[in-house]
């Protein structure tokens, strides 16, 4: 199979800014996410009434419905009942919507994996309900989390690749553009699996040597 | 026992169920400053429950902790403010592992206690001089040995200058060879006056660090003795039994 390496180099500034648009979109979703996360994951540990029930409801549905439904619902159906957003906010805002359920999950089970025997040693000494959350269970929770906090960053990374539905230049958009107007499938797909490489690669590394770090730090195993 | 020594806790009718499983039916035991009190008896007699329920980590159903005036058997307790002057050391030292060694002892004294930092550190300093492991206040806990961990657990619940000393156990997760370490620490500290409750299995220990031993079974105290009587001529015969249990397991 012969490779139109010219082809590939005139595309290469569309594949650069839809890199971009990748990375803006996830680091500010991903971003988001985590705060969503820690919010929610703390109101669900100590159940607080109401608004605990608020959360659960939104897990369930952010967690049971394609991202895809989500993106149309903010991009088609806002705008009905007069609430309008620009793709990219729409984008971002999905993937807030779909990060923060799982980012939430991710802290939650952090925060019960600390032991009931850590709990009670911060209570012996007097500690106060927050003061045991911030000094003792919180810093734990964290650390055992951290691995499943950057496995939902790369799958929220991954799961940009839809928002051409909603009309955004991203990767794969930009790739199925280019298979449409000049049927360069072949150096299209590469173009676009190296791209996502580019992106993931490093960020799985950076993200396994931060795990063993902090797990270190914190355990040192 | 027409003790002068003031009376610190007294323990009435205590009553604690999981349910319908009764677990403490009716303990009265009374701890006058100064004293160690040694709580041996089966698994299961109750005895680690007790010691919770002093400290608040147990509800109760019915009964009266008195301390200083205060019924800490009623509802409306702060145990924030009783925690610090009945301190508790657990069977898994529970130090917490994201701090050092001196973070760790520090954190009552300056967070709930809200001393001054200079002075708290020089107090947690001496007392871990006095346990020897001064040189280890900078280390995290999983660069100690269980022994050590322990004898810093011992130290943080000492730097909140508690009125008395809850030990659970303190001893059954450690190694054979480091029993001894943990033990002669609290062997000085009841030299030198430290008031104590001890739930522990170390016969030798309890005789030789206890002024009395409350021997627990099925949830109720059967006999409180002082401690050299105890293992010599205990008056009941749960207790004769117990201790021949143990008698058997030295031979």
């Amino acid at each position: 199979m012969n490779f139109d390496w010219e082809f590939i180099v005139e595309s290469l500034p569309l594949y650069g800014d839809a890199m971009w648009l990748t990375v803006k979109l996830a680091f500010w979703g991903t971003l988001f996410s985590l705060v969503l996360g820690l919010l929610f994951s703390v109101v669900l540990h100590y159940k607080l009434p109401v608004i605990s029930g608020v959360i659960v409801a939104y897990v369930e549905l952010s967690r049971n419905t394609p991202l895809l439904v989500q993106l149309f619902f903010l991009y088609y159906g806002l705008p009905k009942i007069g609430i309008h957003m620009s793709e990219v906010a729409c984008a971002i805002v999905g993937l807030t919507f779909l990060g923060g359920s799982y980012m939430t999950e991710a802290f939650r089970s952090g925060i019960e994996a600390v032991s009931k025997s850590q709990v009670e040693s911060g209570l012996s000494i007097g500690l106060s309900k927050v003061q045991l959350a911030r000094y003792v269970i919180l810093p734990q929770a964290y650390a055992i989390s951290i691995p499943s906090l950057g496995a939902n960053a790369i799958f929220l990374l991954k799961e940009t690749s839809i928002v051409g539905a909603i009309a955004l230049m991203d990767l794969m958009n930009v790739a199925k553009d280019l298979i449409g107007m000049h049927y360069k499938t072949a150096e299209s797909l590469t173009l676009l699996v190296v791209s996502y490489l580019i992106l993931i690669l490093p960020l799985s590394i950076v993200l396994s040597w931060v795990e063993r770090k902090v797990r270190y730090a914190e355990f040192g195993d | 026992m027409g003790d002068s020594r003031e009376l610190l806790l007294e323990i009435k009718n205590l009553q604690k169920s999981y349910g319908d499983r009764k677990v403490l039916e009716g303990i009265d035991l009374r701890v006058r400053k100064g004293e160690v009190i040694v709580i041996l008896g089966p698994s299961g007699c109750g005895k680690s429950t007790f010691l919770r329920c002093l400290n608040g980590l147990e509800s109760v159903q019915g009964g009266e902790i008195q301390y200083l005036g205060r019924n800490l058997a009623e509802d409306q307790v702060d145990w924030r403010e009783i925690r610090q002057h009945i301190g508790m050391v657990f069977q898994n030292y529970d130090l917490f592992p994201h701090m050092t060694v001196i973070d760790n002892i520090l954190l009552g004294p300056l967070k709930v206690q809200k001393r001054d930092k200079t002075e708290a550190l020089q107090q947690a300093e001496q007392l871990l001089d006095r346990v020897g492991l001064l040189d280890r206040k900078d280390a995290y806990p999983r660069q100690l040995s269980g022994g050590q961990k322990q004898r810093i657990a011992i130290v943080r619940a000492l730097c909140m200058n508690p009125d008395i000393i809850l030990f659970d156990e303190v001893t059954a997760s450690l190694d054979p060879e480091m029993v001894r370490e943990v033990l002669d620490v609290i062997q000085e500290l009841a030299n030198q006056g430290m008031t104590m409750i001890i739930v522990t299995h170390e016969m030798g220990f309890a005789k030789s660090v206890g002024d009395f031993i409350v021997f627990m079974d099925q949830g109720k105290i059967c006999e409180i003795r002082a401690a050299a009587q105890f293992f010599t001529r205990p008056e009941t015969e749960r207790a004769q039994h117990f201790l021949d249990i143990f008698q058997y397991e030295k031979l």
